[in-house]
């Protein structure tokens, strides 16, 4: 039976699809069995990101509705065992989802993974809403910036009223994944600091994803950030995310490139 | 590109400046049929079911879209019995060719 998450923000190109691909794929890379969900109809990425976009041929809206049993839409990683993808439409809108379909094939999905990992749209409209309806877990993405952090507010209390699990009167799990972190910055006073965001949020911390052009790089590529160099500041910051999820006691630092002895002796090709 | 650059890996920004043309010209050329793989899918496998018993769950669909052409793959599952009705098929046809030709002669 899997864990069903959501990964939202109220706010976009915060990290939504990055988050979402990174933790998919470092959940799968510790052997679990995984399935990224894009509920961006309209607008999907999540195959562009995951390096997908070639394949798909079914899509959410045809398991809703029933054009296609959910086996034949799921896309296999080609890269990782484990790991899949169900896309969202191209040419539909969300209206062409409806409540009980979608609670259907959710919970067909929880009957075939570890792991479901939602990425939701931006807003906080009804695509937003039905991401997040059926999770178990919420992932929170914020900037440290403060439209950013203003709209995860707005996010976290429909989480706390919307959700099925709110719905039963139950509390929602929710965490907060930091993105695009410069220490320098906060340090220098010029960002957020990470105690502000938690301060002002007040949800525990998953994460501190350190601004990296490693990012860019793997969504060029089209390959999830902990898949296309493991070794990278922000893949062991959602590799460590992924393992806390899991109940690992890892402890929280904020993880930094390792400059080898060749780049720290030619600083200037390190830009 | 230099001489230096045959040696070089090539950057993820032309990496991904390729990946979005072809999927960009993919989804402008199917923008006015959404739903041609699905109408494929069902008129081949009416085709199909015309002479085999297809369990529409067995049938898997794949879509490689590449430069210039795309590629759709049905693999479809023929039950066990499938082929053998198809023989008994043939066997009868084969046995009333037989009896009218033996008629015939007779």
């Amino acid at each position: 039976m899997a864990k069903v998450l959501v990964v939202t923000s109220g706010k976009g190109g915060v990290g939504k699809t990055t988050t979402t691909a990174a933790l998919g794929a470092a959940l799968a890379q510790g052997g679990q069995s995984v399935c990224v969900v894009d509920f961006d109809v309209g607008l999907r990425n999540l195959d562009l990101v995951m390096g997908a976009e070639r394949r798909v041929v079914y899509d959410l809206i045809n398991v809703v509705n029933g054009d296609a049993k959910l086996p034949q839409a799921l896309i296999k990683d080609k890269r990782l065992e484990g790991l899949h993808l169900l896309p969202a439409s191209q040419t539909r809108d969300k209206d062409a989802l409806t409540d009980e379909g979608v609670a259907r094939v959710m919970d067909e999905l929880r009957a075939k993974f570890d792991w479901v990992v939602c990425d939701s749209p931006a807003g906080i409209e009804r695509g937003a809403q039905l991401a997040m309806h059926h999770a178990d877990v919420a992932i929170v993405v914020t900037n440290p910036e403060v439209s950013s952090v203003r709209d995860s507010d707005r996010i976290i209390g429909l989480l706390d009223s919307k959700t099925a699990k709110a719905e039963r009167g139950e509390e929602m799990e929710k965490h907060l994944i930091l993105t695009r972190y410069d220490p320098t910055r906060a340090d220098r006073g010029d960002m957020l600091k990470t105690e502000d965001v938690l301060e002002i949020l007040s949800i525990p911390l998953l994460a501190i994803i350190p601004e990296s052009q490693e990012v860019l790089r793997a969504s060029n590529v089209g390959c999830p950030v902990t898949l296309n160099n493991p070794l990278c500041a922000p893949a062991r910051a959602y590799a460590d995310a992924a393992k806390r999820l899991r109940g690992e006691d890892v402890p929280m630092v904020l993880p930094t490139e390792r400059k080898s002895f060749l780049d720290k002796l030619f600083m200037r090709r390190a830009a | 590109m230099s001489i230096l650059g045959i040696f070089q890996k090539r950057t993820s920004s032309a990496v991904a400046r390729d990946r979005l043309q072809l999927i960009l010209a993919h989804e402008r050329a199917e923008s006015g049929r959404p739903d041609l793989v699905i109408q494929l899918r069902e008129e081949i496998l009416a085709v199909i079911a015309n002479h085999v018993a297809v369990e529409p769950d067995k049938v898997k669909v794949t879509l490689e879209r590449g430069a210039g052409v795309s590629t759709l793959g049905l693999d479809i599952e023929l039950p066990l019995g499938a082929s053998a009705k198809l023989d008994a098929k043939l066997a009868n046809k084969l046995a009333e060719v037989a009896k009218q030709s033996t008629k015939k002669a007779a």
